[in-house]
C-alpha cells in the first residue's frame, strides 16, 4: 500500500518537476539578451515564463502570398518562389536583429512571419516586402527614343479604342486648360514634330545637366522650365503651319488620352505626370493593347519619388531599353553612406568579379548615354555615363534618410526576391496593448481561480481542498506544457486556460458526487471513495476525448490566434485528467491512510 | 454541503413545453440570422481595423474630422473608455501607402504628436476572408462528424444523433443571439462557438454516460423515460456545481479580462449556460424521441428491415437487460 503511494508520490514529482524544468528552460531562452544594434528597432520585453503571442507582448504579423496577378504563374513555380522567399526574409530579419522571428510556409505558396515586439511594423513590413530587384537599363534616346515618339499615337488610339472617346474622364478639361501652355510653349521651345530633333537637341542640354542627373535632383531643376508641349500635341499644333500627314491627327486630349498627360521634362527619354494624372497614366500603361502597340524594346517605368514644383508634384516617367545591362544577381555588398560633397544619402554597391566585367564592358560601350538605376521597377536615378565604370558603383536616394539606406543596403545584401510578395495578411499589437492584455488578463485569470477554490473549498471541505491542491498541479503543468511544446500563449489562450479551470474541477465534481452517492448508500469510505473513482471514470474519459478531438480539429483547420487556444486547451485537458484522476487520488490514498480505521470522510 | 441530492424533478415531463421554448428560441435565431445576417469582422470580411488610443478623451465625431478623406467609408466607434476607438475601414491596401502610415500622420497631425497612437492594426485581404469563412464553416462540420463517430463507437449510433441535434441547436441560438446583438464575429469568435461545442458536448455526454450505465443495471425499456429522468437527476449536481465554478471564472473574464476578451468571455458565457439547458432539454429528449421511433420501428417491421439487422442502434445493453 505505502509502495503504491510512494510510486504514486515519485511519479508526481517527477512530472511537476518536469514542467518545471521546462518553465525554467523557456525562462532562460526568453531572457538571452538581445542583439543590440541600434538599428534592430527593438527593445528588451523582458522575461517572461512561456512564449508570449504577439496579441499580448506586442509585434507583427503578416502573411505573405506570391504576386500572380495574372495568374500565369504554376504552382511549381509558386512553390518555387516561396522557398527561396522564405530564405531571402529569413536573411533580411536576421540583419534586421529581430529576436526569434518566426518565419514559416504555410501551404505551397504563402509565408507568415512573425516579429514579436517589433517597434517599426512599417519599418519591417518594407524590408519583407522590398522586392530588391536591382536593374540597370538604358534610357532611350536618338532612333529608339524617335520610334517611341512614333508609337504614341497608335498607343493614344489604341486607349481611345479601348476605354472609349472619355478615356480621360474630367481630365479632359484641365489638360484643355494646359493645352493654352502647349501652344505658347510651342513657340518658345520649337516644335516636335520631328521627335529625333527634339531628342538631339535637347540632349546637348541635357548633358550640360549631366552632373544634375547624377546628382538625382535633376527634375527639380529642369522642371523649372520647360513643362508642356507633348510630340504629339506639338505635332498637331504644326497641322496648322501646313503638315498634310498631322491633318489626321487631333488636337482634342480626348482623342490623345497618353500624350494629353505627359509633360516634357527637357530630357530626353523623360517624361513628367502631375500627380493627380498618375493613377490615369498607370491605367493607360496597364491597358493590354498598349502593350501591343508600344515598340518592342521598351519599358516605362516611373521614378522612384515625386518632384516638387511649386505647390504641385510631378512624377518622372523614363522611357527606358527593357533589356538590362546588368541586374542585382552579381551584386556582391551594398553599404549606406552620406555624400558629404552634396549631403545625400547613398548606398554604394560593390559588384563581383564576373558582374564587374559586365558593368565594365557594357559602360565601356555606352559612354554618354543615360543609364537608369532600376530597383524594384523603380528608377532611382539615371546619371550619364561619363566613363568606364567597373565594379562600384551607388544609388542616390537624395534627402532621403539614412535608415531608408541602411533598409536598401540591408534587402540588396540579403538578395533578391525571387517573385514579388503580397501582403495579404497584417496584425499588429504595440506593447502597450500587449502588456494592458497581460496584466487585464491575469487578473482575471487570479480572480476566477480565487473563485473556483472558494467554491470548492466551501462545497467539498476537505476532497475539496484535495482538489485545490490538484487545481495548482494543473496550472504547473499547463503552463510547463506550454514551454515544453513551445506553443504560444495567445490572448484567446488566456480565455482558453480560464474557461479549462472551471472545467477542470469538473472531473474532481464527478468523482466527488459520485463518492456522496455511493456513502449514502452506506459503503465504507474507502469503498465509495474507490468507487466514485472507478465509476466516474468512463464520463472523464469520453468527455475529455470529445473535447480533445475538437480541440484537434480547431489546430488542424484554425489559424494564428485560433490555434494558439487550441494548442491552450488540448494541454490543459490533458493536464486536467492527470491532475484530477491521478493527483487527486493519490491525495486522498494519503488522506485515508492518516485516518486509518476512520468510517468518515471529510466529502 | 450539499445541494439537490436525490431530487425528482420530471424534466422529461417538461419536454412539450420545452420543445416550444426551444422552437422559439432557435426560431427568433434563425429569423434573425436570415434577416440582419452575422456581423462579420474584418477578419472574414478582409479590411482595416485599427485601434487609436488617445492621452486625453476625445469623440467619435472628432476622431472622424481628424481623419479626413480616410474616415470618409470607415465605421468610428468607441472602444471601452472615451480616450480609445476603433476604426474598421472596409479598405485592404497592401501595397505602397498604407493605411496605418496614413492614420499615424493625420493623428500627429490633428492632435499633436504623441497624443494619440495606434496600438492595433488588423488588416486582412479579401481572398483571405472567404477562406477564414471557409475553414471556419469546416471546422464546425467536422466537429460534428467526429462527435458521431466518437458517440457512435462509445455508446450507440442514437446517442450521436441525440448529442448533434442538441449541438446543432446550441449553435443556431448562439449565432441567432451573435446576430441580434450585432456582435462582431471575429476569429475568437468561431473560437468560442467550438468551444461551446465541446463544452455542451462535454455535459451531454456525462448525462448520457449515466444513462448508459442505468441502462446497464437492467432498466427496462419500458420505464425508457423515467430512466433518463433519473440519470439527469442523479448528475444534476454535478451539472450545476460546474457549470457554476466554469460561469465563476468566464464573468471575471468578462468583468475583468478587457475590452479585447469581453465579447469572447461572453459568447463562452452564454455558450455554457445553452449548452447546460441542451443536455438536460434538448439532447435527453431527443435521445427519447430517437428510441421511440426506433422501437415503433422494431415492433412494426421487425426483421425486415435489413438496416436494423447490422445497425449499432439495437442497444446491447437493452438485449441483454432483456435476456436475463
Amino acid at each position: 500500500m505505502l509502495g503504491t503511494l510512494r510510486g504514486r508520490a515519485i511519479v508526481i514529482l517527477a512530472v511537476i518537476a518536469g514542467a518545471f524544468y521546462f518553465l525554467w528552460d523557456t525562462r532562460q531562452e526568453l531572457c538571452e539578451p538581445t542583439s543590440d544594434d541600434p538599428a534592430a528597432g527593438e527593445v528588451a520585453i523582458g522575461c517572461s515564463w512561456v512564449n508570449l503571442g504577439l496579441d499580448l507582448q506586442g509585434g507583427s504579423h503578416f502573411v505573405l502570398e506570391v504576386s500572380d496577378p495574372d495568374g500565369t504563374l504554376t504552382d511549381e513555380a509558386k512553390r518555387d518562389a516561396i522557398d527561396r522567399a522564405e530564405t531571402v526574409i529569413r536573411n533580411r530579419i536576421d540583419e534586421l536583429g529581430v529576436r526569434e522571428p518566426l518565419i514559416q510556409r504555410v501551404g505551397a505558396e504563402r509565408l507568415i512571419v512573425e516579429l514579436a515586439g517589433s517597434q517599426d511594423p512599417e519599418r519591417a513590413k518594407g524590408v519583407i516586402k522590398a522586392n530588391a530587384f536591382l536593374e540597370f537599363q538604358l534610357l532611350h534616346e536618338g532612333p529608339r527614343l524617335a520610334d517611341f515618339v512614333a508609337a504614341l499615337p497608335r498607343i493614344d488610339r489604341a486607349i481611345v479604342n479601348e476605354l472609349g472617346p472619355n478615356a480621360l474622364g474630367d481630365r479632359a478639361l484641365e489638360s484643355v486648360d494646359g493645352g493654352g501652355n502647349t501652344a505658347v510653349e510651342e513657340l518658345l521651345f520649337g516644335g516636335g514634330d520631328a521627335p529625333e530633333l527634339t531628342a538631339e537637341g535637347d540632349s546637348a542640354e541635357a548633358e550640360a545637366g549631366a552632373e544634375q542627373a547624377a546628382e538625382g535632383d535633376t527634375g527639380a531643376q529642369t522642371a523649372e522650365g520647360p513643362i508642356e508641349g507633348d510630340e504629339d500635341g506639338a505635332a498637331a499644333q504644326d497641322s496648322a503651319a501646313g503638315e498634310e500627314e498631322a491633318d489626321t491627327l487631333s488636337t482634342e486630349p480626348e482623342d490623345r488620352p497618353l500624350t494629353a498627360l505627359l509633360l516634357n521634362s527637357g530630357q530626353p527619354g523623360i517624361y513628367f505626370v502631375r500627380e493627380n494624372d498618375r493613377e490615369l497614366v498607370e491605367r493607360f500603361l496597364a491597358l493590354e493593347s498598349v502593350d501591343r502597340a508600344m515598340p518592342r524594346d521598351t519599358e516605362i517605368l516611373w521614378g522612384a519619388d515625386p518632384i516638387g514644383v511649386g505647390a504641385e508634384p510631378y512624377w518622372e516617367l523614363y522611357i527606358l531599353n527593357d533589356e538590362p545591362a546588368i541586374t542585382g544577381e552579381h551584386l556582391e555588398d551594398a553599404i549606406p553612406n552620406i555624400d558629404p560633397q552634396f549631403n545625400q544619402t547613398i548606398v554604394q554597391f560593390e559588384f563581383n568579379r564576373r558582374g564587374g566585367r559586365i558593368f565594365e564592358r557594357f559602360t565601356g560601350q555606352h559612354i554618354g548615354d543615360y543609364m537608369a538605376i532600376v530597383l524594384d521597377n523603380k528608377v532611382f536615378s539615371a546619371p550619364v555615363i561619363q566613363a568606364r565604370i567597373g565594379r562600384r558603383g551607388q544609388i542616390e536616394l537624395g534627402a532621403a534618410p539614412l535608415l531608408e539606406a541602411q533598409d536598401l543596403a540591408l534587402v540588396l545584401r540579403a538578395g533578391a526576391l525571387p517573385a514579388p510578395l503580397d501582403i495579404i495578411e497584417e496584425r499588429t499589437v504595440g506593447p502597450t496593448l500587449g502588456q494592458d492584455s497581460i496584466d487585464k488578463g491575469t487578473l482575471a485569470g487570479i480572480v476566477g481561480i480565487l473563485l473556483v477554490i472558494l467554491l470548492m473549498a466551501i462545497y467539498y471541505k476537505v476532497a475539496g481542498l484535495l482538489a485545490i491542491v490538484a487545481l495548482g498541479v494543473y496550472l504547473v503543468l499547463v503552463l510547463g506544457g506550454l514551454a515544453a511544446f513551445g506553443a504560444t500563449l495567445t490572448l484567446p489562450g488566456i480565455a482558453g486556460l480560464i474557461l479549462s479551470i472551471g472545467m477542470a474541477v469538473d472531473a474532481n465534481v464527478l468523482i466527488f458526487e459520485r463518492t456522496r452517492e455511493e456513502l449514502d448508500a452506506g459503503k465504507p469510505a474507502r469503498t465509495a471513495v474507490d468507487e466514485g473513482f472507478q465509476h466516474a471514470m468512463s464520463a472523464i474519459v469520453d468527455s475529455n476525448l470529445t473535447t480533445l478531438l475538437t480541440a484537434l480539429i480547431l489546430f488542424q483547420v484554425g489559424t494564428g490566434p485560433v490555434r494558439g487556444f487550441a494548442v491552450t486547451l488540448s494541454i490543459g485537458i490533458i493536464a486536467s485528467f492527470f491532475s484530477a484522476v491521478y493527483v487527486t487520488r493519490t491525495l486522498f490514498l494519503f488522506y485515508l491512510a492518516r485516518r486509518r480505521g476512520a468510517r468518515q470522510v471529510s466529502i | 454541503m450539499r445541494i439537490l441530492s436525490d431530487t425528482r424533478y420530471d424534466f422529461l415531463g417538461l419536454r412539450r413545453r420545452t420543445y416550444v421554448f426551444s422552437a422559439v428560441v432557435v426560431g427568433i435565431g434563425v429569423v434573425a440570422l436570415a434577416v440582419f445576417g452575422l456581423n462579420y469582422g474584418v477578419d472574414f470580411t478582409g479590411g482595416t481595423l485599427v485601434q487609436l488610443q488617445f492621452q486625453q478623451s476625445t469623440d467619435a465625431g472628432a476622431v472622424r474630422a481628424a481623419l479626413g478623406d480616410l474616415g470618409a467609408d470607415a465605421d468610428i466607434s468607441q472602444y471601452g473608455s472615451d480616450a480609445e476607438f476603433l476604426v474598421r475601414m472596409p479598405s485592404f491596401e497592401q501595397a505602397g501607402q498604407n493605411v496605418t502610415e496614413r492614420l499615424d500622420g493625420l493623428m500627429d497631425a490633428a492632435y499633436g504628436a504623441d497624443v494619440g497612437s495606434v496600438v492595433r492594426v488588423e488588416a486582412v485581404g479579401p481572398k483571405v476572408g472567404s477562406e477564414l469563412q471557409l475553414r471556419a464553416l469546416l471546422a464546425i462540420l467536422l466537429s460534428f462528424v467526429v462527435t458521431l463517430v466518437y458517440l457512435a463507437f462509445r455508446f450507440e449510433m442514437r446517442f450521436g444523433v441525440a448529442a448533434v441535434v442538441a449541438t446543432v441547436h446550441d449553435i443556431l441560438v448562439t449565432l441567432g443571439l451573435l446576430a441580434l446583438l450585432r456582435m462582431e464575429v471575429s476569429l475568437a469568435t468561431v473560437a468560442a462557438v467550438l468551444t461551446i461545442i465541446g463544452y455542451s458536448l462535454n455535459d451531454t455526454i456525462i448525462v448520457f454516460d449515466r444513462i448508459r450505465e442505468n441502462f446497464g443495471k437492467g432498466g427496462r425499456r419500458a420505464d425508457y423515460k423515467a430512466l433518463v429522468n433519473r440519470s439527469i437527476n442523479e448528475v444534476l449536481p454535478r451539472t450545476v456545481i460546474t457549470s457554476g465554478t466554469t460561469l465563476v471564472a468566464l464573468l471575471s473574464l468578462a468583468m475583468l479580462g478587457g475590452e479585447i476578451i469581453r465579447p469572447f468571455a461572453l459568447i463562452l458565457i452564454l455558450g455554457v449556460i445553452v449548452g447546460t439547458y441542451s443536455s438536460i432539454f434538448v439532447a435527453s429528449p431527443a435521445l427519447l424521441e430517437i428510441e421511440d421511433r426506433w422501437k415503433r420501428k422494431q415492433g412494426g417491421v421487425a426483421g425486415s428491415d435489413s438496416r436494423n439487422a447490422k445497425s449499432p442502434a439495437t442497444p446491447p445493453a437493452a438485449a441483454r437487460s432483456q435476456a436475463s
